[in-house]
Parts: C-alpha cells; structure tokens; sequence
C-alpha cells in the first residue's frame, strides 16, 4: 500500500489548506486537463476531480485522479450518489484506493434533470451521510455496507463531505453538518462564499457545537470572471448566493477579470481570518490558470512539504 | 389513489392500427375518481375514435362497457360477452387494470389509453400530487408524516441537500423542499433527535427495486 493522504498531513499539522477543483474533459482526451494539472502544481495540496458535475457526462473522476497522480497532484475523489448504487461505489473505492487515491468526498450529487441526460433514472441509492458513513466502516470496523467484513486491504480513506450554508436555514445546515461529522466526515468543503456575513454567523454556529474541532472546515471560493458568470451562479445554480455588490463591482470594473481576481483574494483572505476554517478551496471552473496567482499573492505559497 | 393520466388520441389510435371494432372499457376506481378513466371519459373517447377514423374515412365501430373496478377479476368475467367479435378493446384503468383485464381474456387485444403516473391525491382543483412511492418500509413516523422518499427529489433519508433555495427543491422552485418542511414539523413537535438520527442505507428490495413485488397473506382466508 502506498502512503496516506498528504491533505490529512497538512491539516493536522495544522496549516492553512488549499485545495482546488478540476472538473473532468467531455471526450476522452486528456491533454487539456494535464496542462492545467500542470498549471496548479505546487500552489494546491490537492486537486478535486468532480464526478461528472451538473449531470453532465465527463470522463469518470476515478479516470481522471489517476491521471491526476501520474502527473503527481494528490487527488481528492469525488463520489455522488446519482449515478450509481452501494454495489457499484464500494467496487469503486476498493479499485481507486488500490490505485493510490487517499482522498474521497461524498456527495449527493446534482440532479440529473440540470444535465445533459435529464431523462435518465437517477440511483440515489444512498445518501451522501449514509455513503460518508460506509467508507467510514471500510477503515473503522473493516466492514463492508452489508456488515461483511473486508479480510484483507480495507481503504483507509481521508473522508470529505460538504456543506452548503447559504441554503435553507442556517441552524438546518449546522445540525446537518453536525451528522455528516458524526457519520465520519473529516473534512469538509464548502459552497462557494461569497456572502461574508452569512458565512460567518454559519461559522459562528459551527464553532457553538464545537464543530470545528471535530473536523477540517475549507471555504470554497470561486472566482467569479465577469457580471454574467456571477449573475449565472446567483440565478442558475442551486444553493449559491451572490451579493449584490459583488454583481456591481463586476459590472462596473474596467478589467472584470481582475476584479474578479482581487474579489477572490479577498475572499480566500476574509475566510483565512475566521476562526474554525482550516482551508480554503478554490473552484476555479474552467479558469485554473488563475489559482497559482491566487494562492501566491494571499501568502499561502509556497505550500508546506 | 392511483392518478393517471389520458394518453394522446393520436397515440391510442395508432396503437389500434388496423382494428375496426374497438370496445372502450372504464374503470369506477382510482382513474375515475381522478377524472381520467370513468364512464364519461370512455364515452368521450369512444366518440373521438370514432371521428378520428370517420375524418380519415374508414368505417369503425366502437362502443363503452363500464368496469367496477379492473384490477379485480370478479369484476372482469361480466363483460365477457360484450367481447365477441372485437378487436381491441382500449382500457382506461391504470397499468394494474391493463393487465389484470389481459390476463382474464387471453385473446383479447389490449390497448393502455392511460399513462399511469402516480399514487397521490388532489391538492387543487386541477393539481394532483404524488404521496407514495411504495418502497414497502414506511418511515412516516420518523419524518412527521412527509415523505422524504417521494417528495424529496433525490429521496434522501439524512436532510436536505445542498440545492435547496430558499425553501424549495432545486429542481423546481414550485416544489417545496420536503426535508426543511420534515424539519420544521420536528421542531415544531420538539422531536428534532429525530432528525439527527442518522438512517442507514435503505432496503430498497421491498419495493420496486427488488422485482415483481407480492404479497402473502396466511392469516386471511376465504
């Protein structure tokens, strides 16, 4: 067996973690997405690899952390339960741990009606707490979801989940992180921050329960291109919300590339600063050239060995 | 109750094909009650066949039998002799009705005129919803009396998932989330340790996962 996760290392030696996302090519040509693996290199302790994200067909995310760990990034797995039941997702995490893949993150997924198969039949099998749980009994209890025992190798997964605290009730989405902990969540990625004081409170509640010492809570940040990418994610995706002044800064800046950049150094310093985050993850969603610019002028280059 | 719906006319008459003597059969059950399947709607569709295939100039000849309930053979037997010398008869039951009135007349020609979609109920005066998914393992008693598994529409068992605006299911801003809603009652009943209960992984097999569902009943006999 290879080593362990590198990203459980840096957070339990308690520095500030930076993780960022790739989502995988639509066609089996990789070379795209080296390049940016490439790109990101030494300003990330590791890449997400998303599992075929809005319900959209992408080369697999188990496919793409291999190729991720060839190029040597750490990955972080991503798993939903939309496209495939308990049988099929514990086979999987048996042939991605034997492929060297220490990091995984349960996700519900998105449903398939936003993607470009909405008449497929979603599994949804499991839930994301009940699929946290599961590759927690792999390394806990070496037991399988039916209770069988696992003779020999179980997968000793770093285990993520995430949380969304800019959706429903506040006090709703701490009791739900709370489970997801409980269920065996060690780390935990957040929907993207844009909405500071929400943010906040959402950490203040959080830090109430003692959450923060139960698990490695990274603030998701993107940043946002232009006034349409950020009007986008207000009205298009679910569960994120875009203050008004962002939209206006955008809007009204003479390079909103760069505004965006300085509204995502901004971000990335602002979480840094609350007490309970232990990282940050940058989604960048196609414009991964721009994360080592952000990693490095928000003090967090180089990253820890 | 089950809900249905009526399939388009274009659709039941080229399912019909070449038949030119067509029995229309209504259902007094779930289908008439949710206004799709009962006597009146075999006869409106009866007529529509009929000026269907009189536009088109083809003699055909139609007529309606009333069931009380399809999807029970007793019922089934009394219509036999309506059946000589049709056909195709069009059944306006739900997809259990189709069947159960196939399986009593070997030969017949069945054709569905119903998309069956659904056990629910009526909530306005032309909406009906969906309540039940049958997955034959009831955890109303957990959840306040909504059920996750068919309101929520990833059927989640551990709360709401990260799509939900406002208090409404991301994948139709009509529908209201089914989880904020099991939660408010909850706290509302002050039993929100069931909400924080983490449930396991569902078995799924008592349902319509596990093949042809059926049931035995040993302490019930004729």
């Amino acid at each position: 067996m290879k080593a362990g996760s590198r990203l459980k290392q840096v957070l339990q030696k308690g520095h500030f973690a930076v993780t960022c996302e790739m989502g995988p090519p639509k066609s089996a040509q990789i070379q795209g997405m080296l390049a940016k693996a490439r790109a990101v290199k030494g300003y990330v302790d590791a890449v997400n690899v998303t599992d075929c994200q809005s319900a959209v067909v992408r080369l697999s995310s188990l496919a793409g952390a291999v190729h991720l760990l060839r190029e040597g990034l750490e990955p972080v797995l991503q798993v939903t339960c939309r496209d495939r039941n308990r049988i099929a997702i514990q086979s999987d995490l048996l042939g991605a741990y034997s492929l060297g893949i220490r990091n995984v993150l349960c996700l519900t997924g998105d449903h398939q009606r936003f993607g470009n198969h909405p008449t497929a039949k979603g599994v949804f099998d499991l839930d994301s707490v009940q699929l946290v749980n599961i590759v927690k009994g792999f390394s806990e209890r070496r037991i399988f979801a039916n209770g069988e025992p696992i003779k020999e190798g179980a997968p000793d997964y770093f285990i993520g989940a995430v949380e969304n605290p800019f959706s429903g009730p506040l006090e709703l989405r701490v009791l739900r992180l709370e489970k997801k902990i409980r269920a065996g969540a060690a780390f935990i990625q957040t929907q993207a921050v844009f909405d500071l004081e929400r943010f906040k409170r959402f950490m203040s509640l959080v830090r109430d329960r003692g959450l923060d010492e139960k698990c490695f809570i990274l603030a998701g940040v993107i940043p946002p291109k232009s006034e349409r990418a950020a009007i986008f994610m207000r009205d298009k995706v679910p569960g994120i919300s875009v203050p008004d002044d962002i939209v206006t800064r955008l809007r009204n800046a003479a390079d909103p590339k760069q505004e965006g950049i300085r509204i995502a150094k901004e971000l990335i310093s602002a979480v840094q600063s609350i007490e309970g985050v232990s990282g940050v993850h940058i989604m960048a969603i196609g414009w991964e050239e721009v994360v080592p610019q952000l990693v490095s002028e928000t003090g967090l280059y180089p990253r820890p060995a | 109750m089950i809900v249905a719906e009526r399939k388009p006319l274009a659709e039941i008459v080229a399912a019909l094909g070449k038949c030119r003597k067509v029995l229309v059969v209504s259902c007094s059950g779930c289908t008439a009650v949710c206004f799709t399947g009962g006597a009146k709607q075999a006869e409106v569709l009866a007529s529509s066949i009929r000026m269907h295939y009189r536009v088109a100039g083809v003699p055909v000849n139609t007529g309606t039998v009333a069931v009380t309930r399809q999807c029970d053979r007793e019922f089934l037997q009394p219509i036999e002799h309506r059946l000589t010398g049709v056909d195709a008869v069009v059944s306006l039951a739900c997809g259990v009705g189709v069947q159960f009135l196939a399986e009593a007349f070997a030969d017949l020609w069945v054709v569905p005129a119903l998309n069956t979609r659904f056990a629910g109920g009526r909530v306005g005066t032309t909406l009906w919803e969906e309540r039940c998914r049958m997955c034959g393992d009831c955890i109303l008693h957990l959840t306040g009396g909504i059920c996750p598994v068919t309101r929520c529409s990833k059927s989640l068992l551990n709360g709401p998932c990260g799509g939900a605006a406002g208090e409404h299911c991301e994948i139709d801003s009509s529908i209201p989330c089914a989880w904020i809603h099991i939660y408010e009652r909850l706290k509302r009943a002050g039993r929100l340790e069931l909400w924080q209960k983490l449930q396991q992984p569902k078995d799924w097999s008592r349902g319509n996962a596990g093949g042809l569902g059926r049931l035995a009943r040993e302490d019930y006999s004729e």
